[in-house]
């Protein structure tokens, strides 16, 4: 188990040199570059002012120079300064990755607990009205367009009725580290997590419920039951088990899309996380932070299918390789 | 009261197919005695496996419906409440699965496969568990039980897995077996193994067995008593030496005509004409066998054929056993009897 994990880490070495590789030459191919969007904020520079600026921050090398240069830095933690905030990228997304991470947490956790108990029982009492009503909510969280759903989340629940904040991710004037901050914290976080959690069951759901009305007539399960194992334990310990592995195969997705895929739930809740930051730095072509922004999220994908290995090789024996 | 262990009367055993209930086991009534190995012979569609899960109730309750009785030591198995049956099946009734290479649960180690019945049924310490298990493995011929016990089935191969299942079976101590085609699915060497180990545990432990099975070789060896399914229904049913020296029905004598003989290596193998009629497209009035003998005339079968006692414990279906021959016999030639060696 030990060797499988290590092994499966190890080949996310050369993964992310390449993943590395790619994204900076694509950063590069892209028209324009950081002093093109600093040009445009400031329209009164002369263009010997311009090409001074390229030379000083080295953008006129030559790429494989520039990646080399990139490459040293990031290893040491130094993503570079933003051109935009004029701040370093790590300070920048210090705090934002803490909130997207946040947000994708309970987006998964609130998912997944409605999900499994939904999928659980449209599996086991398929073709009544329960499963019915619960494939219904499939179809209509399937089909709503998440923008107007997470509007009219805001409308009811924030201008209407008052219950949540409109947006933001904490009130400034709390006080760090307080209760009242993490309740604030938590306060801000329902509205986004909520919308995203209803309309992302779908998939889990669907799964879920396909899979255990194949599995409850397999024949292990019916050796399950001829043990004389009582149906509500022939669920537990057999069914639900084995059903559970193509979700557990897409957990690693799931946090990798979360967490580089909020660009919408943070719009919208202009909630401060990494995919409001990401809109802005590829408009104001904020290269080091694009580029920053393009790796972490392209570093979720790796470390998320590697997540997704190790936890499918612990609930299966059949895919451990010892 | 008799000694009847299991005591079954008119079952009727329906599939729901499109809004009709077609049934699958047509009115089947037989008896198994303690210690009795009971085999039930047929082709395949004979109805065989839905009797066996009728037995165990493991036809899905939604399209499947139960008529007649199963009485288990003098519980009608199908009326009474799902928590009774599950204190009855795998601790009093144990069932023998014909695919060995599904019937366990890939993801648990097979040890606890194997425990999980008696952790249901038994009051035991987990120690004592592990141990009885063990004990158990060794019972089915399983050599490095040690290690068995901890493995996963797709680490074993499917002589071992039939073993495991065996082993499911026993777990409790059953007083009653039901054996759905042990052999069917593995090679013939492992076929040999697996219905001696059926027969030395039946010695051993004086259990009864309701083997089913398509392969008259285990009938022969193992069985006691035999019967004869076609269709759904019982054709024939004697002693397990009756039935292979005196076979009546035309379809029991078809069966053992089929059988390949050790003077028979140069002639082709007698073949029974047609299959067996699907559930839906069966022709439930007469003889059920009758379109597979066509050169015997219409009045030699019942109109509504009846199991008759012809010699005490020999029953045959249909009057038509009388007026029976094979298409190259001539009439009032000897029967052609296979002696199951």
């Amino acid at each position: 188990m030990l060797t499988f994990i290590v092994r499966r880490t190890l080949i996310m070495i050369p993964q992310l040199v390449l993943l590395s590789l790619i994204i900076f030459m694509l950063a590069k191919a892209m028209p324009g570059d950081a002093v093109t969007g600093a040009a445009m904020s400031s329209p009164d520079m002369t263009e010997a002012q311009i090409e001074k600026i390229r030379e000083k921050h080295g953008l006129n090398d030559p790429w494989f120079v520039q990646y080399g240069h990139w490459m040293k830095r990031a290893l040491k933690g130094d993503l570079g300064m933003s051109y935009v905030h004029k701040q370093p990228v790590k300070k920048l997304l210090a705090g934002r990755i803490e909130n997207t991470v946040l947000l994708a947490f309970f987006t998964l956790l609130v998912t997944y607990a409605i999900a499994i108990p939904l999928g659980l029982i449209a599996g086991r009492w398929n073709d009544t009205w329960v499963d019915k009503l619960i494939v219904g909510y499939n179809y209509v969280s399937f089909a709503t367009p998440f923008f107007v759903f997470a509007l009219l989340m805001l409308f009811v629940f924030s201008f209407v009725l008052g219950w949540f904040p409109t947006g933001g991710s904490v009130d400034i004037r709390m006080e760090e580290g307080s209760w009242s901050y993490v309740v604030d914290k938590a306060k801000h976080l329902v509205l986004p997590v909520l919308s995203g959690a209803l309309l992302l069951t779908y998939g889990t759901i669907q799964y879920l419920r396909n899979d255990i009305i194949d599995t409850k007539v397999k024949d292990f399960v019916r050796t399950a039951r001829a043990k004389g194992v009582p149906e509500g334990k022939v669920y537990s310990r057999h069914i639900l088990r084995n059903s559970l592995l193509p979700i557990a195969a897409f957990l690693g997705y799931e946090i990798t899309g979360l967490i580089s895929g909020s660009i919408f739930i943070e719009m919208i809740f202009s909630y401060p996380g990494l995919g409001q930051l990401f809109i802005q730095s590829i408009n104001g072509r904020d290269f080091t932070v694009v580029t920053a922004l393009v790796m972490l999220s392209g570093t979720a994908v790796v470390v998320g299918t590697m997540l997704s290995d190790i936890i499918l090789s612990i609930v299966d024996p059949r895919i451990r390789i010892d | 009261m008799n000694n009847n262990l299991l005591d079954i009367q008119n079952l009727r055993t329906s599939f729901h197919i499109k809004g009709k209930a077609y049934a699958a086991v047509d009115g089947v009534s037989f008896t198994i005695q303690e210690n009795e190995i009971v085999a039930i012979v047929g082709e395949s569609g004979c109805g065989k496996s839905a009797l066996a899960l009728s037995i165990m109730g493991l036809h899905p309750t939604k399209t499947t419906t139960l008529e007649g009785q199963v009485a288990f030591k003098g519980e009608n198995l199908l009326t009474i409440p799902q928590a009774r049956f599950d204190q009855i099946r795998g601790k009093e009734i144990g069932m023998i699965f014909q695919d060995p290479m599904t019937a366990l649960n890939p993801l648990h180690p097979v040890g606890r496969q194997i425990e999980e019945s008696m952790g249901q049924h038994l009051a035991l310490a987990k120690e004592e568990r592990r141990n009885r298990t063990l004990e158990l493995l060794k019972q089915v011929g399983i050599q490095n039980e040690q290690r068995v016990y901890k493995q996963y089935p797709h680490e074993l191969s499917g002589g071992m897995r039939q073993r495991v299942v065996i082993a499911i079976a026993l777990a409790c101590d059953p007083v009653l077996l039901v054996a759905d085609e042990p052999t069917t699915a593995l090679d013939v060497t492992i076929q040999a193994q697996i219905s001696d180990l059926l027969k030395e545990l039946q010695n051993r432990t004086k259990l009864s067995i309701l083997l089913i099975t398509h392969d008259l070789g285990v009938v022969s060896e193992l069985a006691d008593r035999v019967i004869v399914m076609y269709a759904g229904e019982i054709v024939e049913m004697a002693e397990v030496a009756t039935l292979f020296h005196y076979p009546l029905h035309p379809y029991t004598r078809s069966l053992l005509k089929s059988l390949p003989g050790q003077q028979s290596t140069k002639t082709a193998l007698h073949v029974i004409e047609g299959i067996v009629p699907s559930i839906q497209k069966l022709d439930r009035s007469g003889c059920r066998f009758a379109p597979r003998i066509r050169w015997i005339p219409e009045q030699a079968h019942e109109n509504d054929p009846q199991l008759h006692e012809v010699a005490p414990g020999h029953f045959v279906r249909c009057t038509c056993y009388e007026s029976f021959h094979f298409p190259d016999d001539h009439i009032g030639d000897d029967n052609n009897a296979i002696t199951g060696n």
